[in-house]
């Protein structure tokens, strides 16, 4: 049984690869997880706001009340190195690869072009095998257009694609008004593979405190269905890989993934919720449906299915209520 | 040459860096001004920097300044080349070792910026009364004028200590030269190797005890002995000055840089000469050249080598032609017949004449003058005034120069406009706040000119009193030749004003110069800019021919993401009008210089300040000048017209800046300063002010009880009493009951408020309709400012909460009690002063207070004003502070004498009791005064006494009125900072606790030094960054109150008023009842925390339910009766402790500087707290006294 796949250029052993996760934290998880036979694992993110906060409030916190007062003219010593920014990640990519042979791929996380991209090429210097670039911004500004958005996305892209010779990927949301023309347009961009999609925090009331609290929700199966539309339309169509994400939790789950045209399918919450080895389980499920199946390889899966490869490309147009009032013509 | 490396450093980084490389130990403690040189030394050794025999030197923090001496000694007998740091006070505390060092012939070198000596007040700034205080001790004295010659001085002390056998006091004067930024040559190291003689340095280690060649030293001597050994040593004495001037000559070769143990500069047949030393020698040095070209014969000599005082050196170096001497002292010594200097001056001369040795036969006329004490200016004018002075028939002798003596006329008249600047020199004045970075730019600036330029470059800073909203004027110098000028800019080239508030407050342009220019940073448009200026400045600029400019610069700063530091912009500013450099260079300059400075702490600080400087020059207006004056309103009076006649006339002239001005007269002679003073300076610091909104208002008394400035408060009174109120006056139906039909208005002090929001932060009520309001809120205050004055002024009209009616227990009524503590100098949201407000809510109309140095003495009672303040009936806290290392020991005297005049008291009244009448004599005897209906009730009965006794007329009579206050209860409270309580005073602390008397401690436990700029006390915790930790505290935070408990008789509180405001309350209540030593160490957020201080209260609440603070009473009056007098009041952690942690800065800088190191402490804390709250879950859930609580249940 091969299950074999390229992503990102990388010959990976399987198509479990372990999306960005608080469980990347701790090396022992991705020592697990590379013995649960996940065959990559992108780490945790590192987000701009938190490496420009950080050092905007080093900065004020060592600034705020100096040069004052004569007695006190500082309230802290100045260390000779600070490792703001990135340090810490940075040797978490280092330690990460020292303990696995599988890939690395760091993320990154961003909203606007700046100058966190360019740590894109001390992720690279530190050893990682590929990037995860995670873009996303909740625009609330009424005069910023969709196009104005789009390219900055762009912008981000071709940043950190300027900086680093390894493969990038991009992790995108669905909101676009026309996904297939914004794939196209971070594909001529450079973008190695892309990655759908992200979840987000959601806000939340709390009732009692009267505040806004985020709430991080789980996937569940069902939320499989939208990037599934979505990599089925785009295989084929760009030349990136595309990486599946969102509500895989089961090898059933990651196998539709594959044949709609996902190199890769990616796992969080599923581990989240049952724990890392549940990984051999799923790829469990897989060597034994495709034993059933008599598929020798994942490559031969892959794309299957995409819109281009089924006999009725309009299934992945239609709307649901669409089908209803067809089947009711009928 | 080409070679030499040039820097521009203050003077305490100067010595610092000789004596850090040419040392093995060091010693120290942080005192101003000498703080900052264990800072260095402490931040090189954690940075691995090794000294010239390539190892790091071992930096030890003391608990005192008298444990650094202890220390030094102790490590000089074990063979280490060792020096040590300090200042004032802190010398005082090393003069028993200084003697034991120097009778041994001890080689160490001890480095002074030279400070006031606390007499009738404490002064933090410069002069030479504490090195006169140390001069007997037996070391040699070096004095260095300047920042380049504390530099050359320290290893020219350090190769001298090594060959003559005497301990070195290397000093300079405080802030003037140790916090004057210089530019000056860098000594090599391999100078400072080619004077350190290593033979020498092995006899030093061959003196060292060793058991492998064992002596004893320390002996005991008796009268037999004693004085022949004491006089064994004297060769050394006779010895030392030529070995320094040796030193010297060796210097002068490595170094092109000459030295003379008494230096002459001015004309070769002067007739009249000035003597002095160290700073003071600069700007006579360039007065002399002055004078010189005037035709004058004049010159100054200036004393390098104190002591030993070389004599035949010193007649030799002054021009036999001399006919006057006028000797200056920068110290006073009351009493004597001269001050030390004088002295010697007079002996010299006696000596060199009587003996013969000199060549001359008559001694010139000599008088003695003192000079620039606390950093009193010292100017050209005021030494062309001691010269007049010299031209007299009969010069004034024990004279006086830089005041104004108008009563006992020591003064010598000057100057006040004379300038003698070459106009080479670019003379620049900046106004700025601390908060706006103004200072930080500056020294920023004269590093640029210093580093890009051939310019010579001086900085100088003066900050203000005040911690929250304060002013701070830097004054920068630069110019072609090396500048002498330690004084203070009155023509300056350029002056700008970096906040438009100052505008009305401050007479800006009063130095201004001939065409000199004006900068001002303001919100108004270039037509709008002249209409705001007052009069007296319009004045100004036409007459002076000033030119103007504006910039907004706060809109910038904002739109580069700078907030409120203006730095950046009005540097750009500074250098694009003011032409010291070339413009493009300029910018040039200053972006290198944030790149430089600011790569360690990310791109998004540099780009913000590279986006600043671009934005700036855009910003950047030129204002045309109108030739007439056209402003409607001049400067804003400091204080108001009506206040009581001193403080408009003193109080209010030191606001305005006019202190120096203030004559001696104007001062009372002890130290006395009234109480009830703060009231009058209205600051007008808040740029928003909390406005109250009573529909929603739950009256629950939170925010006015967490104001750190006593800003907002509350009333209940009477509705009737509204009829007069001003339209805008808010009041709303009392909430409480026993209130009830009663009115009730929160109003706050605009003029007083420091905008600090922590009240908002507390409001527990959100807007139903809003969430993000509450019930109070922040507003611009420009807006309300004068409606609310108004409202705040018929605020303070209406009558006090009846306080005998108070339930104490409960917030909301206590809180009504009128604070007698406000509007402090205090850090905008400080930590420490809800407490000390609280005491004085609860206790302050029968409190004295025995304070120890530190935050809270400053912002205590650093003048202009006082915080402490009077009730309707005069009554108030009254305060003092005697030392840093003594408090607690000061409050137990006033115990001692308070019960003494009590029993005295107690004693008369029974002996009067027939006269008396018996009744009144036993309800006075017997009066409980436990609570405030008693103490009413005692103080009626004594006004009896005193309208019976008043007619008596007898000697006994006559005593018990003198003594008759002590019949009414007073209470002791002795209030500190954690360095005080737990290191400097703690064996004090210890003692006085142990004492079993009646007194209240209060440690408010900043977990840091906090006044003196951050160092590690033993009250921080592990891990947290501090100055002299700055790898993380390695250790657990001293448990005091574990400590304290131990004696079983003292009542313990540990506290938090922002976890758990009704335990804090409960435990000063508890405190002040129990008839014995207490003592409550208070959690006290702090700005060396690095926190939000808009929001500091989370950070106290976090602290507790994480478990690194545990809120607890040990009340010993439980155990009296029978029960555990332990109750723990947080409960077990619910939160990790990095939960807390990586909240402050101060534990989260150690994770960005020492990652591995922060990791193993987080953990290492997390067990701490675990263990210790299982610890004292045990103390207090444990059966206590088993025997006598079965005999109960029996």
């Amino acid at each position: 049984m091969d299950l074999t796949t390229t992503y990102l250029g990388l010959n990976l052993k399987s198509p479990l690869v372990v999306s960005a996760s608080p469980l990347s934290e701790d090396l022992n998880n991705i020592r697990k997880m590379e013995d649960a036979g996940a065959s990559a694992v992108v780490l945790y993110s590192l987000f701009e706001e938190q490496i420009i906060g950080e050092q905007k409030e080093l900065d004020f916190h060592t600034t705020a009340g100096t040069h004052s007062f004569a007695e006190a003219l500082t309230y802290f010593p100045e260390p000779g190195e600070y490792r703001a920014g990135p340090e810490k990640y940075l040797e978490h990519i280092r330690k990460a690869k020292e303990a696995v042979k599988i890939p690395i791929i760091a993320s990154l996380n961003g909203s606007k072009p700046g100058s966190w991209t360019k740590f894109a090429k001390d992720f690279q210097q530190a050893g990682a095998d590929a990037i995860e670039l995670n873009i996303y911004n909740i625009p609330t500004d009424s005069n910023q257009s969709g196009e104005e958005i789009e390219n900055s996305y762009v912008d981000i892209l071709k940043e950190v694609k300027a900086a680093v010779t390894i493969p990038v990927a991009v992790k995108l949301s669905p909101y676009f008004t026309n996904m297939v023309n914004m794939a196209k347009k971070l594909d001529d961009a450079g973008a190695n593979s892309l990655v759908l999609f992200n979840r987000f925090y959601q806000p939340d009331v709390d009732l009692e405190e009267l505040v806004i609290r985020p709430q991080v929700q789980l996937s569940h199966s069902p939320n499989s269905k939208l990037p599934m539309r979505w990599i089925a339309i785009l295989k084929g169509r760009i030349k990136a890989d595309l990486a599946a994400t969102s509500g895989i939790h089961t090898g059933y789950d990651a196998i539709k993934m594959l044949m709609i045209g996902a190199n890769v399918t990616m796992f969080c919450s599923a581990l989240l919720q049952n724990g890392i080895y549940y990984l051999t389980d799923i790829e469990k499920e897989i060597v034994e449906w495709m034993n059933e199946h008599e598929y020798k390889s994942v490559k031969q899966m892959i794309g299957s299915m995409s819109q281009k490869n089924i006999p009725d490309p309009s299934a992945f147009e239609r709307a649901q209520y669409m089908k209803a009032i067809v089947k009711y013509k009928f | 040459m080409k070679d030499k490396v040039y820097v521009t450093i203050d003077g305490n980084e100067a010595a610092a860096y000789v004596a850090y490389r040419v040392n093995e130990v060091i010693a120290i403690y942080p005192i101003t001004p000498s703080s900052n040189m264990g800072e260095w030394a402490d931040e090189w050794a954690s940075k691995g920097i090794k000294n010239i025999w390539g190892s790091i030197p071992t930096v030890c923090e003391m608990q005192s300044e008298g444990g650094a001496a202890g220390a030094v000694h102790g490590s000089l007998q074990a063979g280490a080349l060792t020096t040590t740091f300090t200042a004032s006070q802190g010398l005082l505390l090393k003069i028993p070792n200084m003697f034991k060092i120097a009778g041994e012939l001890t080689s160490t070198v001890f480095n002074i910026s030279a400070r006031t000596l606390a007499t009738h007040a404490l002064s933090i700034f410069g002069d030479h009364s504490d090195v006169m205080a140390a001069r007997t001790t037996g070391f040699a004295f070096l004095a260095a004028d300047s920042v380049q010659q504390v530099m050359d001085f320290e290893i020219i002390a350090q190769a001298s200590t090594l060959e003559s056998r005497l301990p070195f006091v290397h000093f300079f004067d405080g802030f003037r030269t140790s916090h004057e930024e210089m530019k000056i040559e860098l000594l090599s190291e391999d100078v400072m190797r080619q004077m350190m003689n290593a033979e020498l340095i092995e006899a030093h280690r061959n003196r060292a005890l060793s058991p492998d060649h064992p002596v004893l030293r320390g002996t005991a001597q008796n009268p037999d002995v004693f004085f022949q050994n004491r006089e064994t040593m004297n060769k050394f004495y006779t010895d030392c000055p030529d070995i320094v001037q040796k030193h010297m000559d060796k210097f002068a070769q490595l170094t092109g840089r000459q030295y003379q143990l008494f230096e002459y500069h001015g004309a070769p047949d002067a007739d009249k000469v000035i003597i002095l030393m160290a700073s003071g020698c600069e700007p006579a040095h360039e007065t002399i050249d002055y004078l010189l070209k005037q035709g004058e014969k004049v010159g100054v000599l200036k004393i390098r080598l104190y002591r030993p005082f070389d004599m035949k050196r010193f007649i030799a170096a002054i021009p036999k032609s001399v006919k006057k001497i006028a000797v200056l002292d920068r110290t006073k010594e009351p009493g004597a017949t001269g001050e030390p200097v004088y002295l010697d001056v007079i002996n010299a001369y006696y000596e060199a004449v009587s003996n013969g040795w000199s060549g001359i036969t008559e001694i010139p006329k000599i008088v003695g003058g003192r000079y620039g004490l606390s950093s009193k200016e010292f100017t050209p004018s005021m030494i062309i005034s001691v010269f007049d002075n010299l031209k007299l028939d009969k010069p004034k002798h024990n004279f006086t120069v830089g005041i104004n003596d108008d009563v006992y006329h020591s003064s010598l008249d000057y100057d006040t406009e004379l300038s003698i600047e070459s106009d080479k020199v670019v003379r620049a004045m900046f106004y700025g706040l601390g908060s706006d970075g103004t200072v930080g730019a500056n020294k920023n600036s004269i590093k640029i000119i210093g580093e890009n330029t051939d310019n010579y470059a001086q900085g100088y800073y003066v900050y203000d009193s005040k911690k929250a909203g304060a002013l701070t004027v830097s004054h920068l110098r630069f110019g072609p030749d090396k500048i002498r000028s330690t004084y203070l800019i009155n023509k300056a080239n350029f002056i700008a004003c970096h906040q438009t508030v100052f505008l009305e407050k401050y007479d800006m342009l009063k130095n201004i110069g001939e065409g000199g220019t004006f900068l001002i940073n303001s919100p108004w448009s270039v037509e709008e800019v002249w209409n705001n200026i007052p009069k007296t400045t319009q004045e100004r600029i036409i007459k002076k021919k000033v030119k103007l400019f504006t910039i907004d610069a706060q809109k910038v700063a904002e739109a580069s993401g700078m907030g409120r530091r203006l730095n950046t912009v009005m540097q750009v500013c500074f250098f694009a009008i003011s032409g010291v450099l070339p413009r493009e260079e300029a910018i040039k300059a200053i972006k290198d210089s944030i790149v430089k400075s600011y790569s360690r702490k990310g791109d998004e600080i540099v780009n913000m300040n590279l986006q600043a400087v671009d934005n700036s020059l855009e910003n950047l207006f030129e204002v045309p000048v109108p030739n007439t004056v056209s402003a409607t309103f001049d400067l804003s009076l400091p204080v108001p017209a009506d206040s009581p006649e001193f403080v408009r006339n003193v109080i209010g002239e030191i606001i305005a800046g006019r202190g120096d001005e203030l004559p001696v007269s104007a001062f009372p002679q002890d130290g006395t300063w009234p109480t009830a003073t703060a009231q009058y300076e209205r600051r007008n610091i808040a740029f928003e002010i909390p406005v109250w909104d009573e529909e929603i208002c739950i009256q629950c008394g939170k925010c006015f009880m967490v104001c750190p400035h006593a800003t907002i408060r509350a009333k209940v009174y009477d509705p009737a009493l509204l009829g007069n109120a001003p339209g805008t006056f808010k009041s709303v139906e009392a909430r409480d009951k026993e209130y009830a039909g009663m009115k009730y208005t929160l109003q706050v002090a605009p003029e007083d408020c420091t905008g600090c929001g922590v009240c908002i932060e507390v409001c527990p009520v959100k807007n139903k309709s809003n969430t993000s309001l509450k019930a109070i809120n922040l507003v611009p205050q420009i807006p309300l400012r004068e409606s609310e004055a108004k409202n705040w002024e018929f605020f303070l009209s209406l009558p006090e909460v009846d306080r005998s009616n108070i339930k104490l227990s409960n917030i909301r009524q206590q809180q009504l009690q009128r604070p007698l503590f406000e509007f402090s100098g205090a850090c905008s949201g400080c930590g420490e002063t809800p407490y000390i407000k609280l005491l004085t809510q609860l206790f302050g109309d029968h409190t004295v207070i025995a304070n120890a140095t530190g935050c809270s003495s400053i912002y205590g009672a650093n003048l202009p004003t006082t915080p402490y303040t009077k009730n309707a009936e005069g009554r108030g806290p009254a305060w003092s502070n005697s030392l840093f290392e003594d408090n607690a020991e000061f409050g137990l005297g006033y115990r001692l004498a308070i019960d003494k005049q009590k029993d005295i008291a107690r004693q008369l009244v029974n002996e009067l009791k027939s006269q008396i009448g018996n009744e009144l004599a036993e309800e006075i005897l017997n009066s409980p005064q436990k609570d405030e209906s008693d103490i009413f009730n005692q103080r009626k009965r004594v006004e009896k006494l005193v309208e019976i006794v008043s007619k008596i007329g007898s000697p006994e009579s006559k005593r018990l009125l003198s003594v008759k206050d002590y019949l009414v209860k007073k209470t002791v409270w002795i209030v500190g900072g954690d360095g005080w309580a737990y290191d400097i005073g703690y064996g004090g602390l210890d003692h006085v606790i142990a004492s079993g008397k009646n007194v209240n401690i209060l440690v408010l436990d900043t977990e840091v030094y906090s006044n003196t700029g951050g160092q590690a006390s033993k009250a921080s915790p592990l891990s947290a960054v501090a100055k002299f930790a700055m790898k993380g505290k390695p250790t657990n935070k001293k448990d005091l109150g574990m400590m304290a408990m131990a004696y079983g008789n003292v009542y313990v509180a540990s506290v938090a008023m922002g976890a758990k405001d009704e335990h804090t309350l409960k435990a000063f209540l508890e405190a002040e009842a129990y008839d014995g030593p207490s003592i409550i160490i208070a959690y006290s957020h702090c700005i060396a925390h690095g926190i939000d201080m808009t929001a500091p209260l989370k950070q106290q609440k976090l602290a507790v339910d994480s478990g690194q603070w545990l809120l607890y009473r040990y009340n010993p009056v439980l155990a009296a009766q029978g029960g555990n007098p332990m109750s723990l009041d947080s409960k077990a952690p619910k939160l990790p402790v990095a939960d807390y942690l990586n909240t402050e800065n101060r534990f989260k800088m150690l994770k960005v500087s020492h990652p591995e190191i922060a990791k193993e402490y987080f953990k290492q804390t997390q067990t701490f707290v675990e263990d210790r709250y299982k610890f004292y879950d045990y103390l207090a859930n444990r059966r206590f006294n088993p025997e006598v609580q079965e005999e109960e249940t029996k």
